[in-house]
């Protein structure tokens, strides 16, 4: 059996003469994107009250810290709130499709109102519809806010219409470095009861902190979100690490063997 | 009344600014038979008459119509949209599949995007729109068929009346189809009792409000009468043919009461059982209103 499959379906040279290697090389067509300012991790985790969520300021352009007043945390209606990391105009982009929902939402005023798990729903739609006519909006989201039951609501979607919910989630470099930290506290469904605001908010900062030591492309300038079960949603800005060590860089010379 | 030079067309109004063919629309709804919703704190119910042979086809030879009746089938009055959610109608039954396909598509559509059962009011408003538009374009007619939908949401149950108009309407009892003025009559006097009332004893309101719609000397039967129940805790729940005995032995009385009530207590019997004719029909004591208008 030949298992490379470009020689699949490939004509016998012997019987039809000598085959076209254009045709070999050609490859699939491809649409692959890139995205060109983007934003890094957002991180969040349920406890006794609701959900915290937080995001750096930063909009790199590659390796360029080009913006540092981003603000990557949105307030959808009255009690939900979405942090975006990945590509920011397609972050602007998911801010004016949520506008334009709530407006459309509120016209009849009748009482009946878009909340986490819907818009969740409807985000979670576009991406997926984006993702399957290969024209995806490059960003990961998390989602916040409270159940129809009064409990909390986390949850995530990305470029490809990955979906999944827990008590912590990070996207971007926070799922390698903050989640085990968020998971020392919220691990598993029903952890949240037992965890004090003062307690996330701790948590919350602290793996900012890492986040700021460890990822080439963050900013220590960040925005924490609270989304209460009692519908209460507060974006505290120009939040800045603190407390924080570098006193190993004294001892690095280049970057890699360099002695001097 | 019937020959006027303003009706040709849904989009034409006339001199008193009535559009006829809406109007006759609204007629088409009082040829059906009946259909009566109403609402609990906890539940919403639609009860319905259902139309045999005889009632739905023009017959003029008595003899057949009897026989009709006993071999024919009932027309569906009651349909299940979702599960919080049904209908129930009088008039044109194939305009009334066509809306409630529309429905369907509606609230399917909440379900898959936003992960939400439709909210009532939403629903009702689309297919409003959706009859409204009917009548301001040339060449097409409005429905011909009145609903009650009756559904149960975030804010509690709910029943709706629409027209081919596009009116749509919430209520706490209504009635709709041939005679139903007396089921009206009924549901003005007894809907203190509704928001507190038991799921039972709204069913045997609605049974008695359905009672009194019936032709002289006709019952409510097992094969001609239909439920619909939803509430909190209850998908909407369709009962027919052997599933509403139990109701009905718990009403009692099934039959009606026509041409045995003192007179005054009597509607006039001018619409009923009248067969769709060519001669033209009897005086009308239902006033057709007009359309209501911003004055």
């Amino acid at each position: 059996m030949d298992h490379m499959p470009e020689n699949w379906g490939r004509p016998r040279s012997e019987i039809y003469g000598v085959y076209n290697s254009a045709i070999h090389n050609a490859g699939p067509a491809t649409h692959t994107q890139q995205p060109s300012i983007t934003g890094t991790s957002v991180i969040a985790l349920k406890y006794n009250k609701g959900v915290m969520l937080a995001a750096d300021n930063l909009a790199s352009y590659g390796s360029l810290a080009r913006f540092t007043d981003q603000e990557r945390l949105i307030k959808v209606g009255k009690e939900t709130v979405v942090g975006i990391s990945g590509d920011v105009s397609d972050m602007q982009y998911i801010e004016l499709l949520l506008e334009r929902l709530i407006i459309e939402d509120n016209y009849e005023q009748d009482g009946h109102n878009l909340r986490a798990p819907h818009i969740y729903e409807y985000l979670s739609r576009v991406m997926y519809n984006r993702r399957s006519k290969v024209d995806p909006l490059w960003n990961a989201i998390l989602v916040a806010g409270k159940k129809d039951d009064g409990s909390p609501f986390l949850a995530y979607v990305d470029l490809l219409g990955v979906t999944y919910t827990s008590p912590s989630i990070a996207t971007g470099f926070g799922a390698y470095l903050a989640v085990p930290l968020l998971r020392k506290i919220a691990s598993d469904d029903g952890d949240e009861k037992n965890i004090t605001e003062e307690q996330a908010r701790a948590a919350i900062d602290e793996c900012m902190k890492v986040l700021f030591y460890r990822d080439a492309r963050s900013l220590d300038k960040y925005s924490v979100a609270t989304v209460t079960t009692d519908g209460e949603v507060t974006i505290e800005q120009n939040v800045r690490c603190k407390d924080m060590s570098w006193r190993f860089a004294e001892h690095i010379h280049g970057y890699g063997t360099q002695k001097m | 009344m019937f020959r006027n030079s303003y009706d040709n067309d849904s989009i034409t109004y006339s001199p008193t600014g009535r559009l006829f063919q809406v109007e006759y629309a609204l007629e088409a709804i009082k040829q059906g038979s009946a259909s009566v919703g109403l609402v609990s704190k906890t539940h919403a119910v639609v009860v319905a008459l259902k139309a045999s042979g005889e009632n739905i086809y023009i017959c003029a030879d008595l003899v057949v119509i009897r026989s009709a009746e006993e071999l024919g089938s009932y027309q569906k009055k009651i349909i299940r949209i979702d599960d919080h959610l049904g209908i129930a109608l009088a008039g044109l039954a194939p305009d009334a599949r066509v809306l409630s396909n529309f429905m369907r598509q509606q609230a399917m559509s909440s379900r898959m995007i936003y992960n939400r059962p439709i909210p009532i009011s939403r629903v009702v408003s689309a297919i409003g729109d959706k009859a409204q538009r009917n009548t301001q374009t040339y060449g097409r007619r409005p429905y011909g068929v009145g609903l009650l939908v009756a559904g149960f949401d975030e804010t509690g149950p709910h029943l709706f009346e629409f027209q081919p108009s596009g009116t749509v309407l919430e209520y706490f009892g209504a009635a709709i189809g041939a005679r139903s003025q007396s089921a009206r009559t009924y549901l003005e006097r007894n809907f203190d009792q509704f928001p507190e009332a038991s799921l039972e004893d709204l069913v045997l309101h609605g049974l008695r409000a359905l009672r009194d719609t019936l032709a002289q000397d006709k019952e409510l039967l097992a094969q001609n009468t239909s439920i619909g129940i939803v509430g909190l805790d209850t998908k909407f729940t369709l009962y027919d043919n052997d599933d509403v005995r139990g109701w009905l032995e718990k009403l009692g009385n099934v039959g009606s009461t026509r041409g045995r009530r003192p007179p005054e207590e009597r509607e006039p019997e001018a619409t009923e059982d009248a067969p769709v004719t060519d001669a033209p029909p009897p005086e009308e004591t239902d006033t057709v209103e007009p359309i209501e208008t911003d004055a």
